[in-house]
């Protein structure tokens, strides 16, 4: 390569060093407010980077699995509340795992039930539960047909 | 090592190279897309959850991969034209960048359109729809300069920073929702051991990727013939060439 051209590979190389050390050292910064939604136990016991908890009253998203029935539908009005537990991978409820109580009033999304992941937009309550304005439901990468889908979960019943 | 790349930075070389791949492009991409639709369309199981709502994934994720795999091959040509300064790499960019942003356009709405069911929200603001849009961005920014200088190398020289400097997003795209709570889920497709998708899902999923990507290998290449031709106009070659299809 001559010498020309080996200068400007390295002014190029530089560049481009130097922009993903700035935009990695900004994300990192940010990271906490890049964070769609806090987990239950964040809730709980604050972030795990930083130890700060929301206050009461703050607006945020909670993320989460609903956990299994504790979902408590109001007979006569759109009144919904159910408990979030942190995601994780292989789904297992323990009681001692920290939960979240979200109450909402509204119409769920179409993938809500239990064991859902579900995302919920709303304020923290001076009792630590969330006042939701918005539920969403997340979707997880698994993709399977119905029949595969019936086996795997009469697997996992067994296994808890 | 290099040698038998080195015809090819002739603009009339590689002229004729991508007009001699462009029919076994297309054909590909057409025959690929044919079976490999019908077959996710009409044959491919529902999924336990979604219903027949999924069936967005065969258009939605070959569109968001090629989108980020278009621009690294721009940031690649960019790399080149700057360092080795060959016009051809810049010619590159400017046919890559619409190519680009049109696919990203389509991730974009393809995943509004499946988020709204199944989320229950057309868009939210999480690091990966963001850092999407931001690609879309810069694919704009790149077609924007590479029109608003009157010299072509001048323009070259400009899009190809805006190209390579935003290479840096991609990373971001990819592991943004490793790294961050994100309402939408993690990779299906490329996660590693256990498979995410049965496989009477996947196969349609890879006859459908192969045929988009020939399709983005069939419209670059006629876009950069184009490109070539615009570039050299003043040109012998071009002047005998465009004589002899007149005829």
């Amino acid at each position: 390569m001559n010498p020309r051209r080996k200068k400007r590979l390295t002014i190029v190389i530089t560049l481009l060093i130097g922009f993903s050390a700035i935009s990695g050292l900004v994300l990192y910064a940010l990271s906490q407010n890049i964070d769609l939604f806090y987990k239950p136990s964040e809730i709980h016991f604050g972030k795990v980077e930083t130890g700060i908890k929301p206050e009461a009253g703050q607006r945020l998203r909670i993320g989460g699995i609903v956990v299994p029935g504790s979902v408590k539908r109001d007979p006569t009005s759109l009144k919904v509340s159910f408990d979030l537990v942190d995601m994780a991978t292989p789904l297992v409820f323990n009681d001692t795992d920290p939960t979240v109580t979200v109450t909402y009033s509204g119409i769920l999304p179409d993938l809500f039930r239990e064991e859902q992941g579900i995302v919920a937009n709303g304020t923290l309550q001076p009792n630590g539960s969330v006042l939701a304005s918005e539920v969403l439901a997340k979707h997880d990468e698994n993709y399977m047909p119905q029949e595969i889908s019936d086996q795997s979960i009469t697997k996992e019943k067994y296994q808890y | 090592m290099w040698k038998w790349l080195h015809p090819y930075a002739n603009p009339e070389t590689t002229y004729h190279l991508s007009d001699r791949v462009i029919p076994w492009f297309g054909w590909l991409s057409g025959s690929l897309l044919t079976i490999g639709l019908v077959w996710a369309l009409l044959f491919a199981p529902a999924d336990y959850q979604q219903g027949d709502s999924f069936r967005i994934f065969y258009l939605h994720v070959p569109a968001a991969s090629l989108s980020m795999g278009i621009y690294l091959g721009m940031a690649i040509a960019a790399l080149c034209g700057m360092v080795w300064q060959l016009k051809l790499s810049d010619a590159a960019v400017a046919a890559l960048a619409p190519v680009g942003a049109v696919f990203t356009a389509i991730a974009l709405f393809t995943g509004a359109a499946w988020g709204k069911p199944m989320w229950g929200t057309w868009w939210v603001w999480d690091a990966r729809l963001t850092s999407e849009l931001v690609l879309l961005f810069l694919y704009l920014g790149v077609i924007a300069i590479n029109n608003a200088f009157e010299d072509k190398q001048m323009a070259g020289k400009a899009a190809s920073i805006i190209a390579l400097v935003g290479v840096i997003n991609l990373p971001i795209i990819k592991y943004s929702v490793e790294w961050w709570n994100t309402l939408h889920q993690g990779a299906t497709v490329s996660k590693l051991g256990k498979p995410a998708m049965s496989l009477e899902m996947f196969w349609p999923f890879v006859v459908c990727f192969l045929g988009f990507a020939f399709f983005v290998a069939t419209v670059t290449c006629i876009r950069f013939k184009t490109e070539i031709l615009l570039r050299n106009s003043s040109r012998p070659w071009v002047k005998n060439l465009m004589l002899e299809q007149a005829k």
